[in-house]
C-alpha cells in the first residue's frame, strides 16, 4: 500500500516539497542544538521546561482525540464514523511521532534516551509516559494497518485485531492522565498541583484532536475528493462543542479554587497568565495576550460551531474548528506548561521567550508530524478510492 | 554501578572510622556498627529526634547526614558566607556563568523571603525581608526529584541520607527540575568546561546536557574530610554537619538546644537542612 505515496497531483508533489523544506531548517537547527547544548533555547535554571515539552503535552492529546472517532465506531457501533476512523488512527500516529520528536529534542543528553528502559524506574511518572504512548503508537500502527488492508481485499478484519482496537481506548485515555500526573504529582508548583488536570487535558484533547479531523477532512473533500458525509461531521460538531465547554468549565473552576480561597500560591500563575503578575514593581505578562486570545477564540469558535451555519457551509465550519484547534493550543502548547514555572520555588520570575533556533526545531517537527499525517492519508484514501472503484 | 559505589562509600566511611581517615568525627553509614559503637552489636538507634517544622512524623532510622545552618553568624561575618561558596564552587568544578540564564550553582545567597517563602510576613522589618539567607539541597528525606526521575540518575543513599546523582546515567529531561519546590538543581545548558575559574583534579567537571546539585561533600567525607562549605567556616558553628539520628552528635545537640526552621516543612519532603535565624 505504500506505493500510494508515489502519485499525486503536483499540488501533493507542491505540499510535501514545503513540509520537507522546514524539517530540513527544523533539522538543520536541531544539529546546531545538538552540538552546543540546550543553551541555544530560551530556557532557563528557573523555566527548565519551554516549548519542546509544551508542545507534547499538547500533541499528546491530538493523539488521544483519535479516540472519539473509535469509540462511537467499535463500542457504540456508529456506522457514520466507518470512513473516518482510520482518519482518527492516523492522525494519532502522526502526532505519537511529534511528541516522540520533541522529547528527543528536549533531552541533554539524547544519545542516552534509552536509560530509561534500561534503568526502570517505576515510581517516575517519566517512566509510565514512555511506555503508554510507545503502546499507543504501536496499537495505532497495527489497527490502522491491519483494519486499512482488510478493505483493501475487501475482506472483514480478522476478529483478533479487534483485541487490540478495545484495548487501544483505554491507552488513549492513558496517555493524557500519565501525561497529565507528570505535572500534577510535584508538590510545590501550586498551578499544576490540582486534581482535575487530568479531566482538563482530556476534554481539551477530545476537542482538540477531533476539531483537526474536521480541518483535516474539509481539506481531503477539495483536494482529494474524499466526502466523510455530513452526518458524521455533524456528530463531531457536537462532541467537540461538549469536550470545549467541559475544558472551558475546568479551566473556570481553577480561577473558583484560585480566587474564592485566595491562597497566593494558587492564584500566581493564574495572575501571570491572565492579568500579568506585579513583582517588585515590575509587571511580568508575557502570556497576557495569549491567553486572551484562547478565551476568545474558545468562546467564539463554541459559538460558531453551534449555530446552523456550520452544520451547513463548510468554510464556516473549517474556520469554526480551525480556531477552536488554536485556542486550545494556546490553552495548553503554551500557557500551562510555562506558567508551572512562574513564579519558581524561590518567588522569583523569570520569564521565557524561545530563541529562533528553538522555534526552527518546534515548526520542523510539526512540519514531520504533517508529513507523517499527509502520506498515511494519501494511502487511507487511495485504498479508499479502490476499493469504490 | 549503584552497589559498587554505595560500597565504596561504606569502605570509605569505614575507613574514616578506624581511624585512618582523620579529622571527621561523622559516622557516614550504619553498616559498620562494630567500628562504630566498639563493640560487636548492632549500635541501639537513637529515638526519632523531634520534628521540626511542626511534625510530629517519624523520622527513618540509620544515619541521617543533615546540616544545621545559624544565620545570625553568617550574618555577623558576612565574608563567611562568600567562603563557603567559594570553597564549595572550588571542590566541585562549578561553571560560573556570567548570565543569570545558564547559572549553575549548589549553595547560594538569597534574601530571607525568597528561601523561606512559607515565613515571610507581611510587616517584616526590611531587615528581614532582605537578610542574607542561604539556599542549597535539602537532602529530603523524602525527596520529589528522586520520585520523578526516570533513571534513578538521581537517588538517595538509605545508608547515610544524601540525595545524590549520577551524571553519567543523566537524560537531561529536567523532570527533577521541576519536581524540586527549592529550586536547587542546576542544568548545564552548555559546556560548562570554559566556564570553571580554577580546575579541581580531584573531582569531575560535568558535560552539558545533564543537571547537578549539592551533594553533601559525599566525595569528601569518603576521605574523612568535612563538607567544604562547613569546612570554610570552621570555629565559629555557623554550619554544623552530623548525623541526625545520632543522639550524641554535636547536631543533634544544637538541634535540640536551638529553635530551627526548615524550608517549606508543609510539603512532606522532610529536608534534611536546617536553620537557626
Ligand atoms: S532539595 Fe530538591 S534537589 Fe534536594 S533532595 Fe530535596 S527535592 Fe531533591
Ligand atoms: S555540602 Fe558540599 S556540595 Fe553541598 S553546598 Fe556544601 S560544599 Fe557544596
Amino acid at each position: 500500500m505504500i506505493e500510494k505515496t508515489l502519485k499525486g497531483k503536483p499540488a501533493y508533489w507542491i505540499w510535501l516539497a514545503f513540509l520537507g523544506m522546514f524539517m530540513a531548517i527544523g533539522a538543520a537547527c536541531y544539529v546546531r542544538q545538538y552540538n552546543f547544548g540546550l543553551g541555544m533555547t530560551g530556557m532557563s535554571r528557573d523555566v527548565s521546561w519551554g516549548l519542546y515539552i509544551s508542545q507534547f503535552t499538547f500533541l499528546v492529546g491530538v493523539a488521544a482525540g483519535g479516540v472519539m472517532l473509535v469509540l462511537p465506531y467499535y463500542i457504540h457501533n456508529y456506522k457514520e464514523f466507518g470512513r473516518i476512523t482510520i482518519l482518527g488512527e492516523f492522525l494519532a500516529i502522526g502526532a505519537i511521532v511529534m511528541c516522540l520528536l520533541f522529547i528527543m529534542a528536549d533531552l541533554g543528553q539524547p544519545m542516552r534516551a534509552l536509560n530509561v528502559v534500561l534503568h526502570p524506574t517505576p515510581n517516575s511518572m517519566l517512566f509510565y509516559d514512555a511506555i503508554v504512548l510507545n503502546g499507543y503508537l504501536f496499537l495505532n500502527v497495527l489497527c490502522g494497518w491491519v483494519i486499512l488492508t482488510a478493505e483493501k481485499k475487501q475482506v472483514k478484519p480478522p476478529k483478533w485485531i479487534y483485541f487490540f482496537v478495545y484495548l487501544s481506548i483505554p491507552f488513549a485515555i492513558s496517555i493524557h492522565t500519565v501525561t497529565a500526573m507528570l505535572y500534577c504529582g510535584l508538590p510545590g508548583r501550586h498551578f499544576w498541583l490540582s486534581a482535575i488536570i487530568a479531566p482538563r487535558f482530556l476534554a481539551s484533547a477530545f476537542a482538540a484532536g477531533p476539531a483537526l479531523i474536521v480541518v483535516a477532512c474539509l481539506v481531503l473533500k477539495r483536494v482529494a475528493g474524499f466526502d466523510a458525509g455530513r452526518k458524521a461531521m455533524n456528530k463531531l460538531i457536537t462532541i467537540i462543542i461538549y469536550a470545549a465547554l467541559l475544558n472551558m468549565f475546568f479551566v473556570g473552576l481553577e480561577f473558583f479554587v484560585g480566587y474564592y480561597s485566595n491562597i497566593p500560591g494558587h492564584k500566581h500563575s493564574l495572575e501571570y497568565l491572565f492579568f500579568g503578575l506585579e513583582h517588585h514593581g515590575h509587571v511580568y505578562n508575557n502570556l497576557v495576550p495569549f491567553m486572551w486570545a484562547f478565551v476568545i477564540l474558545a468562546f467564539g469558535s463554541i459559538a460558531v460551531l453551534a449555530t446552523p451555519a456550520a452544520k451547513k457551509n463548510d468554510f464556516v465550519l473549517g474556520m469554526g474548528c480551525a480556531a477552536l484547534f488554536l485556542a486550545f493550543w494556546l490553552d495548553k502548547g503554551i500557557g500551562f506548561v510555562l506558567a508551572g514555572f512562574v513564579p519558581n520555588g524561590l518567588h522569583e520570575i523569570t520569564e521565557y521567550i524561545p530563541t529562533a533556533n528553538e522555534l526552527g526545531i518546534t515548526i520542523g517537527v510539526w512540519a514531520t508530524g504533517f508529513m507523517v499525517v499527509t502520506l498515511l492519508y494519501k494511502i487511507a484514501i487511495g485504498v479508499e478510492h479502490e476499493v469504490e472503484g | 554501578m549503584d552497589n559498587k559505589r554505595r560500597k565504596f562509600l561504606k569502605i570509605a566511611g569505614a575507613s574514616v572510622l578506624a581511624g585512618i581517615g582523620a579529622p571527621a568525627v561523622i559516622k557516614l553509614t550504619a553498616a559498620t556498627p562494630a567500628l562504630a559503637s566498639g563493640h560487636g552489636e548492632a549500635p541501639a538507634h537513637a529515638p526519632a529526634p523531634d520534628a521540626h517544622g511542626g511534625h510530629a512524623e517519624e523520622a527513618p532510622q540509620g544515619v541521617r547526614l543533615g546540616m544545621v545552618i545559624d544565620l545570625r553568624k553568617m550574618n555577623e561575618n558576612p565574608e563567611m558566607l562568600d567562603s563557603a561558596i567559594a570553597a564549595c564552587i572550588a571542590a566541585h568544578n562549578i561553571p560560573e556563568f556570567p548570565d543569570k540564564k545558564n547559572e549553575v550553582k549548589w549553595i547560594w545567597k538569597a534574601p530571607f523571603e525568597n528561601v523561606f517563602t512559607d515565613h515571610s510576613a507581611s510587616h517584616s522589618a526590611a531587615k528581614v525581608k532582605n537578610f542574607p539567607s542561604v539556599a542549597l539541597c535539602n537532602h529530603c528525606d523524602d525527596p520529589p526529584c528522586v520520585r520523578a526521575c526516570p533513571t534513578q540518575a538521581t537517588f538517595r543513599l538509605e545508608k547515610n541520607g544524601i540525595v545524590a546523582m549520577d551524571f553519567h546515567r543523566c537524560i537531561g529531561c529536567r523532570f527533577c527540575m521541576a519536581a524540586c519546590p527549592y529550586g536547587a538543581r542546576s542544568f548545564n545548558w552548555q559546556d560548562p568546561r570554559p566556564y570553571i575559574k580554577k580546575y579541581n583534579k580531584e573531582f569531575p567537571s560535568r558535560m552539558k546536557g545533564v543537571v547537578e546539585k549539592c551533594n553533601f561533600c559525599g566525595e569528601r567525607l569518603a576521605l574523612g574530610q568535612e563538607p567544604a562549605c562547613v569546612e570554610a567556616c570552621k570555629g565559629t558553628g555557623a554550619i554544623v554537619f552530623g548525623d541526625l539520628n545520632d543522639a550524641k552528635s554535636e547536631i543533634r545537640a544544637v538541634l535540640d538546644k536551638e529553635f530551627t526552621i526548615q524550608r517549606k516543612p508543609t510539603l512532606g519532603t522532610k529536608p534534611s537542612v536546617f536553620y537557626i535565624v
